[in-house]
């Protein structure tokens, strides 16, 4: 086979002209920092509490997915319903519409005067421009992860375990919690940390419904696009740097998690 | 297959009941009672309708919520066709370019085995799981008054940031991995066979890859060149980063949503994101039609 050489050096150098060297632009950036300025940066009120609601939130929206995720695809897999084909290409809509759609989107919906918006006024809930609203965006954009990475591994169970356990004289929710979750546990932890890392660096759909208020409803990618229109780059730098720092560690533990689903597999 | 087929033939009448009867009861052991099931479709479908549905209908209600007059106004606006225009052109450089890049990619890591694979396809990856607004500050930091070529731009009169280029240098950096990601499985489960065939048989190598391997990934490649098109198109975060914000001339489609509805322009904004909004539709149903192409090409090469 011929072009190994020439098709992996153009590899490599567009790797590097677009992606790697930017990054380490980044990184060499947050090293002209000193540990004390990374610090005094990191440990203001402002950004502690912007990073506390971009990761606060992001967990509880990606567990929301997990409970959900999980009950759609349960749905979606095992039984037959009018509308089952359009709902599965439904869920594939917050991957494919733009965050700022779907922000708009949102806020008219959850606003005071919206459809969704007004009745729960009524019941006294505020949804756009609080945390609520934050949470609520997150949701959305989470919804993708865990069905698409449950999906293929529930269809693909085998279906004599479950008989087996049935025909031992468990009960269908033993069966459910005992036989089935353990087998789809890798893939809903992968889903459950795609979701929350995609809505830890969630901007577009969640700044239009998130009121975007200092200390309370900001951010941390917000608060990034703030300090660098008040060229305070280095604020910037750091902020960015540890959510750099937190989104490789997560591709790091899915790749695990990934490899270590696949060893399980020939033992079964 | 063809054995169980041949079995159910030559099986007689009690036996056939008697099987019937055990399907039953083994299909019993792996489904739920009726109130449950009717429960978990009626949740699903709820949670869905009311995140996935109602957010797509509330953008064009709202967009034709002055009647159709004003949604045509508000589209041939000035302002709007230029953002039009700008978002076209930085999709079908970002696009290209990729495009480019994930045929080489895929070739070099489909067809070879080298040491340190796995890690070149995660280095792939990175932008999928980089905040947007993080890719759009790298390039700020490179490329911006105070960044490392910031002077040098400078000096030279040239200008990358709040235009064009750094516009379609952040959307290149998100849509990176959609072409590469697309042909890499596609172009592993096809191995080297057929390449192999070919220049036995003295073709060239350029002319091994356009007339064997490219019909056997045409699919996957408009697969991968639809979501990376969808992707560029509707970025917003990165590009918000880069752009400036100039009117008329950095807002692409997706700027222009945030300003119009910043400015209470509700129907011109939602004007605008009906056009995304139909992006997305259209790309999800092709994105569809494609996956049953690619499944039945799976097919083919099984049997």
């Amino acid at each position: 086979m011929p072009g190994f050489g020439l098709t992996m050096g153009l590899t490599l150098s567009w790797l590097s002209i677009i992606i790697l060297i930017p990054l380490a632009g980044l990184l060499l950036k947050s090293l002209e920092l000193s540990p004390e300025q990374f610090w005094n940066i990191l440990s203001s009120r402002r950004t502690l509490n912007a990073l506390r609601v971009s990761f606060g939130l992001a967990f509880a929206a990606a567990c929301v997915n997990l409970v959900m995720g999980s009950i759609i695809v349960w749905a979606l897999v095992r039984y037959r319903f009018p509308g089952r084909r359009l709902f599965d290409a439904i869920v594939d809509v917050p991957f494919a519409l733009p965050t700022a759609v779907a922000g708009v989107a949102l806020t008219a919906l959850f606003a005071e005067k919206g459809w969704l918006g007004a009745p729960l006024a009524a019941a006294g809930i505020k949804v756009a421009f609080t945390p609520l609203g934050i949470f609520v965006a997150m949701i959305f954009i989470g919804i993708p992860f865990v069905v698409r990475t449950v999906q293929p591994v529930l269809q693909d169970l085998d279906p004599e375990i479950e008989e087996a356990a049935g025909s031992l004289g468990a009960s269908r929710w033993q069966t459910i919690i005992r036989v089935i979750l353990p087998s789809l546990g890798p893939a809903l932890l992968t889903g459950l940390a795609l979701a929350f890392a995609r809505a830890v660096g969630e901007y577009g759909s969640v700044i239009f419904i998130a009121g975007n208020l200092p200390n309370v409803s900001e951010i941390a990618p917000l608060l990034i696009v703030i300090r660098l229109s008040e060229f305070r780059y280095a604020d910037a730098t750091a902020i960015a740097v540890v959510m750099l720092v937190v989104s490789f560690v997560i591709i790091f533990a899915v790749n695990r998690l990934q490899r270590w689903a696949r060893s399980r597999i020939p033992a079964r | 297959m063809t054995m169980q087929i041949a079995d159910s033939v030559s099986l007689s009448a009690p036996d056939a009941k008697v099987r019937a009867h055990a399907a039953a009861a083994r299909n019993s052991l792996r489904t739920e009672p009726r109130a449950v099931r009717i429960v978990i479709i009626a949740l699903a479908m709820t949670f869905l309708s009311v995140f996935v549905v109602l957010p797509l209908v509330v953008v064009f209600a709202q967009a034709f919520s002055k009647g159709i007059l004003a949604y045509l106004a508000a589209l041939t606006d000035p302002e709007a066709l230029s953002a039009i225009k700008l978002t076209l052109v930085v999709a079908a450089i970002s696009v290209g370019l990729n495009l480019v890049f994930g045929l080489v990619a895929a070739w070099a890591i489909a067809k070879f085995e080298f040491r340190g694979k796995t890690f070149l396809i995660t280095l792939i990856d990175l932008p999928f799981s980089v905040s947007p607004v993080i890719s759009g500050l790298v390039f700020v930091l490179l490329f911006g008054a105070q960044g490392y070529f910031g002077s040098w731009l400078r000096d030279h009169d040239i200008q990358i940031l709040f235009a064009v280029p750094g516009i379609a240098l952040a959307t290149t950096f998100v849509t990176f991995p959609f072409v590469a990601r697309a042909l890499i499985p596609l172009m592993q489960e096809q191995g080297t066979q057929e390449e192999e065939a070919a220049i036995s048989l003295g073709a060239s190598g350029l002319q091994t890859f356009f007339r064997v391997t490219l019909p056997n990934i045409k699919w996957g490649v408009l697969y991968g060149v639809l979501l990376c098109n969808a992707r560029a198109m509707g970025e917003f975060g990165a590009v918000s980063v880069v752009s400036g914000h100039i009117r008329g001339e950095t807002n692409t489609m997706p700027l222009l949503v945030e300003i119009l509805y910043n400015e209470y322009q509700f129907v011109a904004a939602f004007a605008i994101a009906s056009l995304l909004a139909m992006l997305a539709l259209i790309t999800l149903i092709a994105k569809t039609v494609l996956e049953h192409h690619l499944d039945e090409g799976h097919d083919a090469s099984d049997h």
